[in-house]
């Protein structure tokens, strides 16, 4: 589904975010990538979609070649679902209206096709009521089950995920964390960028380790927490395990 | 004999009708006008300035520095009497053509307003930040869509407050269409002015109203200001 082949990123001249990573996401698999900060996990994820261009090596989305310049780029990223770690709502439209829009301007659905879409996804991350709201009236947990309702209502081939608990308070973590497992154990191809190692440890089928810019660890789940072969990904592992 | 002891209210009183109905009405049309007009264009040129093609940031850059650098009145007058024949050379008319008092000044306050809402509308721009822009592509919007419905509604929201504060200016600059001796509210005054020889109570009278209209604008502008404030 996803293929990231020998990709190669810089920002600026000298600084490579990416090297020469490769790795890959078959139907209906769950991957969690993580990683210390600034090794490129994000930049990474965001390559999938070419929200960020990446300057060698290729990345393949069902079977498009995503940095061909040829590529109807919006009309790939509108095939797959993207969650940000600051949610991206769009604060001056009604929770409903951010759930419209994208369906109504991209796939041309009519309007009570597109609301009554909506309103089904609202209900099925329990915001039913929400969504005559403005986002700013949600509270942090509830605008990121927004935010994955909306990406869920282009009914997308896969979801990418970016961090979507980091910026969240801890007891609002977990909501958000149910609607993510009940995804995954839907059969939904996931990609997910985060530091929830209970989250990859109940439903990820690999676990990627990345740290400076490089793919370290390319592991099945049990393989990684069980024994994971670097040094880097054993201190990684045992600083935020600790706790 | 004080000067209030030979003020004329009734001269005032007799020319309320051309003052407002005519005077006043063609004021707010063409204020209303450029307003729009510049918030079309300058939105336009903003977005030319942020634009990743370097050639027409340049190009826009360059209008808003030059229109920045003229005295309005002069561009005014000089407008008026270039357009017609600019349009006979691009039209390749035998005569100049005919543009109106009215249609000239509209433009060239049109052309300036573009220049100052620009200014306005790239900060407003500038104040989204970067996440919005990609949530909308990542959803399959493109750029103009995503500018269309989640960047420019949200700027023109965070920056109404400036662009009404800047369409008062306006409205207090349109007085410069004097210089074509267009009837607007302070030329009207003006006339009826120099017709009843009274200069002191039309004048006042004018000053008066371009006063009591800003004031009561700006205050309102205040209160939409704290209002915006209370819903971010």
């Amino acid at each position: 589904m996803i293929e990231i082949n020998h990709v190669n990123k810089w920002y600026g001249p000298t600084f490579q975010v990416l090297k020469d990573c490769t790795t890959s996401v078959a139907k209906g698999e769950v991957v969690v990538v993580c990683g210390p900060s600034g090794s490129g996990k994000s930049t990474l994820i965001k390559c999938v979609n070419a929200l960020e261009p990446i300057q060698g090596g290729d990345i393949v989305l069902d079977g498009v070649k995503v940095n061909d310049p040829k590529t109807d780029l919006p009309k790939l990223r509108s095939r797959v679902g993207m969650v940000f770690q600051h949610f991206e709502l769009f604060p001056h439209l009604r929770i409903i209206d951010n759930l419209r829009l994208a369906q109504e301007k991209v796939l041309g659905r009519k309007s009570e096709d597109a609301t009554a879409k909506g309103m089904k996804l609202l209900d099925r991350v329990g915001l039913k009521d929400h969504a005559k709201k403005f986002p700013a009236e949600l509270s942090g947990g509830q605008q990121q089950r927004v935010a994955i309702a909306r990406a869920l209502a282009m009914d997308p081939i896969a979801m990418l995920f970016d961090e979507p608990t980091s910026a969240l308070d801890p007891e609002m973590i977990s909501e958000v964390l149910d609607v993510m497992v009940d995804l995954a154990r839907e059969g939904m191809t996931m990609m997910v960028v985060t530091h929830e190692m209970g989250f990859a440890n109940k439903v990820a089928d690999r676990v990627i380790f990345m740290d400076r810019g490089e793919i370290v660890e390319d592991a099945k789940k049990a393989d990684f927490f069980g024994t994971p072969r670097s040094d880097r990904a054993q201190k990684f592992l045992s600083k935020i395990l600790q706790h | 004999m004080t000067m209030l002891g030979n003020f004329d209210f009734d001269v005032i009183r007799r020319a309320l009708p051309y003052l407002f109905l005519e005077g006043m009405r063609f004021t707010l049309t063409l204020t209303a006008l450029a307003a729009f007009g510049g918030l079309v264009f300058g939105t336009l040129i903003a977005l030319m300035r942020l634009s990743s093609y370097k050639v027409l940031g340049r190009i826009a850059g360059f209008y808003v520095d030059f229109i920045r650098s003229l005295p309005l009145v002069l561009v005014i007058f000089w407008f008026y009497f270039l357009v017609p024949y600019i349009g006979q050379w691009v039209t390749g008319a035998s005569r100049p053509i005919t543009v109106g008092a009215f249609a000239s000044s509209l433009i060239t306050f049109i052309a300036f307003e573009a220049a100052y809402f620009s200014e306005i509308m790239r900060a407003g721009i500038q104040s989204i930040s970067k996440g919005q822009p990609a949530a909308a592509s990542a959803l399959g919007l493109t750029y103009a869509q995503s500018m269309r419905y989640v960047v420019l509604p949200q700027a023109f929201r965070n920056m109404l407050p400036v662009l009404l504060t800047q369409t008062i200016v306006l409205f207090q600059d349109t007085s410069l269409v004097y210089v074509l001796s267009i009837p607007d509210f302070l030329g009207a005054a003006s006339k009826v002015a120099q017709r009843d020889g009274r200069l002191v109570e039309m004048y006042l009278f004018a000053a008066l109203v371009y006063f009591v209209v800003s004031c009561v604008a700006s205050f309102g502008v205040r209160r939409l200001q704290s209002r915006i404030a209370i819903v971010r």
